[in-house]
């Protein structure tokens, strides 16, 4: 096909951004410590550009010895300084290939190209970086690689420029800025204090001013503390009410941010080979999941958002985004909203017909035991060692803890029907899943001691890339539900899974 | 075909009340042995106490390597049968059925077509016993592999066979 290539000259020079902006913190550590006298400033500056010639020089060298070819079978890379590794990655193996410029290489139109093949802990080819237009084309060969393979049936040449048109697919679901702001406003997070905390930490170990010393700390507060105290009662509640309308603010603003940097131009579309998501504000990502490597929906929701109707649609898939175990595909939306993106995955919502089946109620007494006890324990020393009347606080935390796990019974249940299986759970935010039967790897049936005796059990089923489990289930009916699951699995190959939704990949939805 | 779990309860039970069958009674005794060296420590710790303390006066002499010892025979010697009584499999065509487990019991099925790969596995002990492990391997992330014990080691060559050949005749 081509010979081996090398990535975009530019990386070097990000490659050498890069270790500088490692070694700033260490020389500014320097620079403001006593090592080396007087004379610091000077070790400081050396050290910052002996860094920047090293990682400079490193990085040249690495990217003179890193090249890629794209072969006819698969894609190879060679990389490595002192010890070389070459690795081959064929293109039935590739599920997705996703495309990510941070703020510094998208300065320089260019993008990092991951392929990702599902092999765990990072275990996946990419090549930083490449310019964006050799981006999107090595994604585009790999996409008509793998068709290839699996639709040699389409006439190839007339078909190839109108699928490239309808790559740009129908927008499913995007995010204006109004959206974002009102997103952001649940997205309350007082994370900032946190950074500000690690920060002075930080500022602790470089200067001499000692954050932790409490008496210096105590001499400001008596001085501040006299001042407050001579404003009287009424200006110290306003003045408590400020501080924490201030703290609201702080949050709120701090989430507002969070999510514009995130979810900047959210955009979700269905295009033939999948679903491609665009979003970030300074990193930009862009990551297409083919339909049929979807495994399951979660959809969630938070406990404020919910009362407005807000929920959160996530992807199951092999593939990792980010640290997540799932994609997310529509982070704020109304459940009209989700419905359209659920039936293009090819998945059905749960609907009137759907016939729920509850969690036993003999889980449900047990459960509320189980969390009441502690509380009812802690009734009896508190009785007899507390004052009186202090024995009621452990004691409505029990009434609470009982209350709540009745009222939870309401919401945890499960349905199955012929494809499809339904889980949700949860009090004040439920949760639920959605997995196709098929898709299924194994069945588990789990009883502790109490369960055992008291015939209910949790369900445990195996699903690529997530978890499903259904807890409380009686006995009998989780038999039925796995020899029901079972019968579905054990009918279709594993191998043939991709096969059976590709050749219907809009039958399943209509 | 009609796949709603109500559809034929009394059938699909069988699946589930079907016999278990039980594992190499080599099994128990290879717990034992695994045991028994668990144990070792535990009572090298006691004998060092029990000499430690013996001078003090604070407990009577014996009464440490004595309870430790309690417990080790009792591990040693009931609890492996228990484990052994309470493991089963169930093996048919398209399916391996593993249930384990004494308080916490678990009963896992696994269809063939959904293994991945498999492993036969033989310890130091399972050799000496002539018994082995076969381990099935899913894309799942929950059960991503279900082991099962206390195979002879003929069988569970012979099974690791079939299972693939499963595999092969559905993947073809």
């Amino acid at each position: 096909m081509s010979g081996p290539q090398r990535t975009a000259p530019v990386s070097v020079v990000l490659g050498a951004i890069g270790s500088v902006r490692s070694a700033i913190f260490p020389a500014l550590a320097i620079a403001f410590s006593g090592i080396g006298g007087s004379s610091r400033l000077l070790v400081a500056i050396g050290v910052g550009i002996a860094a920047a010639v090293i990682g400079t020089a490193v990085s040249y060298i690495g990217w003179r010895r890193l090249t890629y070819t794209i072969g006819e079978a698969d894609i190879r890379l060679e990389s490595g300084i002192l010890s070389r590794s070459a690795r081959s990655v064929p293109y039935e193996r590739i599920q997705d290939v996703s495309l990510e410029a941070k703020l510094l290489p998208r300065l320089f139109g260019l993008v990092s190209v991951k392929f990702e093949t599902g092999a765990g802990a990072g275990e996946d080819l990419a090549l930083q970086y490449l310019s964006t237009a050799e981006g999107e084309r090595l994604r585009q060969l790999v996409r008509e690689r793998r068709d290839e393979d699996q639709a040699a049936v389409a006439p190839a040449d007339p078909a190839a420029p109108e699928r490239r048109e309808a790559a740009e697919g129908e927008v499913l679901f995007a995010m204006g800025p109004r959206r974002l702001i009102n997103f952001g406003l649940f997205e309350f997070s007082l994370a900032v204090f946190a950074v500000l905390g690690g920060l002075l930490q930080y500022v602790d170990n470089v200067t001499k001013i000692d954050i932790w010393n409490v008496d210096l700390w105590r001499s400001w507060l008596e001085e501040q503390g006299s001042f407050v105290a001579s404003l009287g009662a009424y200006a110290q509640v306003a003045g408590a009410i400020a501080g924490l309308f201030g703290l609201i603010v702080v949050g709120m603003a701090s989430g507002i941010i969070r999510t514009f940097l995130r979810d900047w131009g959210f955009t979700l579309t269905r295009s033939p080979r999948g679903f491609r998501r665009q979003r970030g504000l300074f990193t930009r990502t862009d990551v297409v999941m083919p339909v049929h490597r979807v495994q399951a929906l979660v959809i969630g929701t938070g406990l404020m958002r919910y009362r407005f109707g807000w929920h959160a649609l996530n992807f199951v898939s092999l593939a990792q985004d980010d640290k997540n175990e799932s994609h997310v595909v529509a982070p704020f939306a109304t459940m009209d909203e989700i419905a359209p993106i659920v039936a293009a995955a090819g998945f059905r919502l749960p609907d009137t017909q759907t016939r729920w089946h509850r969690a036993s109620k003999l889980h449900r007494t047990d459960k509320a035991i189980a969390d009441s006890l502690p509380f009812v324990l802690a009734v009896i020393p508190t009785a007899i060692f507390a004052p009186f009347g202090f024995a009621l606080i452990p004691l409505g935390l029990a009434v609470l803890a009982v209350g709540a796990n009745l009222y939870a019974w309401e919401f945890r249940r499960h349905a199955i029907d012929a494809t499809q299986i339904f889980e949700s759970h949860g009090l004040l935010s439920p949760t639920s899943q959605i997995a196709t039967r098929l898709k299924l790897h194994s069945v588990e049936i789990a009883q502790g001691p109490i369960a055992r005796r008291r015939g209910y059990a949790t369900v445990h089923l195996g699903l690529a890339g997530g978890t499903f489990a259904m807890h409380g289930v009686p006995l009998a009916a989780a038999r039925d539900l796995r020899a029901g699951v079972i019968e579905t699995i054990a009918a279709t190959d594993y191998s043939q899974l991709d096969q059976a939704r590709d050749s219907v990949p809009d039958g399943v939805a209509a | 075909m009609d796949l709603t779990p109500d559809n034929t309860p009394a059938e699909r039970r069988d699946l589930d009340d079907g016999a278990l069958t039980r594992l190499h009674p080599n099994y128990a005794h290879s717990l034992r042995v695994q045991t028994t060296l668990m144990a070792i420590p535990f009572l090298a710790g006691a004998l060092v106490l029990e000499a430690a303390l013996r001078d003090e006066g604070l407990v009577p002499t014996g009464v440490i390597i004595g309870a430790v010892m309690l417990v080790a025979l009792v591990l040693i010697i009931r609890i492996p049968s228990r484990r052994y009584n309470a493991r089963g499999y169930q093996i048919s065509a398209d399916r391996l059925r593993v249930v384990r487990g004494l308080l916490f019991r678990s009963d896992t099925v696994v269809p063939f077509s959904r293994v991945q790969h498999i492993d036969v596995e033989q310890g130091p002990i399972e050799r000496f016993f002539g018994i082995a492990t076969l381990t099935l391997h899913t894309a799942g992330n929950h059960n991503a592999s279900v082991t099962l014990p206390g195979l002879g080691e003929p069988l569970a060559r012979e099974m690791r066979e079939d299972i693939r050949a499963h595999i092969r005749r559905e993947s073809l």
